[in-house]
């Protein structure tokens, strides 16, 4: 194991991979990425896979433009053998509400200042993208066909190939124990395999970022929220889209092999760490699904998972140094880390460079929960 | 068993792909099973698991028995959406 690195990336998830290939490409040498387990272990390798520009607070919409931008370039860029399959499906948002459906005409108003093609469908046009769809309670609904879907696993192990090509050092099933301080610089990571002196720690352990905050004595408010997917036996190609749908706060799409993929989390879970498949999500899921999709009653469910998002209070990303912790860096998704992974990893590489960032990041500081400045993003499930 | 015998017949891998992927470091099942998609099929692994346990324990020089075993996840049957709707049971996480 390496003894000095000029960064630590600490998780091997895609935001640690994407990390550590963009740190390699600012010009670190000596860049070093450890994982507990193995690469993808976490939320990424159990994430909904979904890709989407339609969010209601700028942030969200240029982190997701920048993003959908890198990954229709993806293998190339990256030089991937394989594909990391970027699917341009569409992004289905429904909502059961007049309320609701005034925040999506409000975000659609944001999103084309942006230049982000979304449209408002009316019910007939609803029926004709996906006539799966019970389509009786739908009061609105806005679609953007250039979101869409990646495969989690794919786009890590481009990132984290494109990385080790460059000479980024990944240890996998090394835990970070410690971090070494001196005065309030970061100045090492101790982890039970040995030590490696560095300038520069990049936390990008979504759900599992408070842990490694304490670590340095910083309180993060970042909590981990259970989610809960299952997948079906393949399907013949009856859904284009990814339909996501606020009432119900369940995300629904059919992925390249026919499965169908589907989940929801219970923000009134306590918070906690929890792998376990609970039989009551089950039951609850089966009753949205079969209301939104009919046709779905006679599908068989062959597995069902749990993972996490890192939730932070206004569910929104937590981006770059912390004030006053000199040499520590936060990357997180907070839910949507794998669909703007590309960006979190860049944006949070060229914190640590003291370069200009692609996007404006001060917004994301963690600062903004101490003053009190969050972030209302209203389309989130 | 051939390199071209077929250890995932529900994802369609060869044994010479799976050899592959361990060749290139993905050295235990969970690594395979998301860069392959291997034991992800409608029988969950029924028929490969053994399959790549064996060749796991061959390329790490152990004996099966050593090699980490995926996690088994619910339901271990297919159940149908229909199914599960109406069903009561007391909360207990699985």
């Amino acid at each position: 194991m390496k003894k000095t690195a000029e960064a630590v990336v600490i998780g091997g998830g895609s935001i640690g991979c994407s990390a550590a290939y963009n740190l390699a490409r600012l010009g670190f040498k000596d860049v070093v990425l450890l994982e507990k387990g193995y690469i993808c272990r976490g939320s990424t390798g159990r994430c909904a896979a979904g890709i989407r520009q339609q969010w209601g607070t700028e942030m969200n919409c240029l982190l997701s433009k920048h993003s959908i931008r890198r990954f229709e370039v993806m293998n190339e860029a990256l030089e991937y053998p394989g594909d990391v399959e970027f699917r341009q499906n569409g992004y289905l948002m429904v909502t059961y509400s007049e309320e609701e459906a005034e925040m999506l005409k409000n975000n659609l108003t944001l999103q084309r200042k942006l230049d982000i093609p979304v449209q408002y469908l009316s019910l007939e046009e609803v029926k004709e993208i996906a006539p799966a769809l019970n389509t009786e309670r739908v009061i609105a609904s806005t679609i953007c066909m250039e979101d869409g879907q990646a495969n989690p696993f794919k786009v890590t192990d481009a990132y984290m190939w494109a990385a080790k090509r460059m000479g980024v050092e990944i240890y996998t099933h090394t835990e970070v124990t410690g971090i070494k301080m001196q005065g309030n610089r970061v100045t090492g990571v101790v982890t039970g395999k040995g030590e490696i002196a560095t300038p520069n720690v990049i936390n990008a352990t979504g759900p599992y970022a408070k842990f490694i905050s304490k670590m340095v004595g910083h309180e993060l408010p970042v909590e981990p929220e259970r989610h809960q997917i299952v997948v079906t036996e393949p399907l013949e190609p009856f859904l284009q889209p990814l339909v996501m749908n606020f009432h119900h706060s369940t995300y629904f799409q059919q992925v390249a092999n026919g499965s169908v993929l589907t989940g929801y989390g219970d923000p009134k879970e306590p918070k906690k760490i929890n792998y376990t498949c609970s039989w009551q999500f089950l039951k609850e899921l089966a009753a949205k699904v079969t209301e939104q999709f009919p046709v779905m009653q006679d599908v068989n469910i062959i597995r069902h998972w749990a993972g996490h998002y890192g939730i932070s209070p206004d569910g929104q990303p937590v981006l770059g140094e912390v004030p006053g912790i000199e040499g520590y860096y936060l990357s997180l998704g907070c839910g949507k880390g794998f669909m703007i992974s590309p960006m979190l990893g860049e944006l949070v590489a060229q914190n640590v460079a003291g370069v200009e960032t692609t996007i404006p990041i001060e917004i994301m500081n963690v600062e903004r929960f101490n003053k009190g400045e969050l972030i209302v993003e209203p389309a989130v499930v | 068993m051939t390199e071209k015998t077929i250890i995932c017949r529900c994802e369609d891998l060869t044994a010479e792909e799976v050899r592959g992927w361990i060749e290139k470091g993905y050295g235990s099942f969970e690594e395979i099973k998301r860069i392959s998609r291997i034991g992800m099929g409608a029988c969950q692994g029924r028929t490969c698991r053994r399959h790549l346990l064996k060749e796991l324990a061959r390329a790490a020089g152990k004996d099966p028995a050593e090699i980490e075993l995926p996690t088994f996840r619910p339901p271990t049957k297919p159940v149908q959406f229909g199914s599960v709707l109406g069903v009561e049971r007391d909360e207990k996480d699985s």
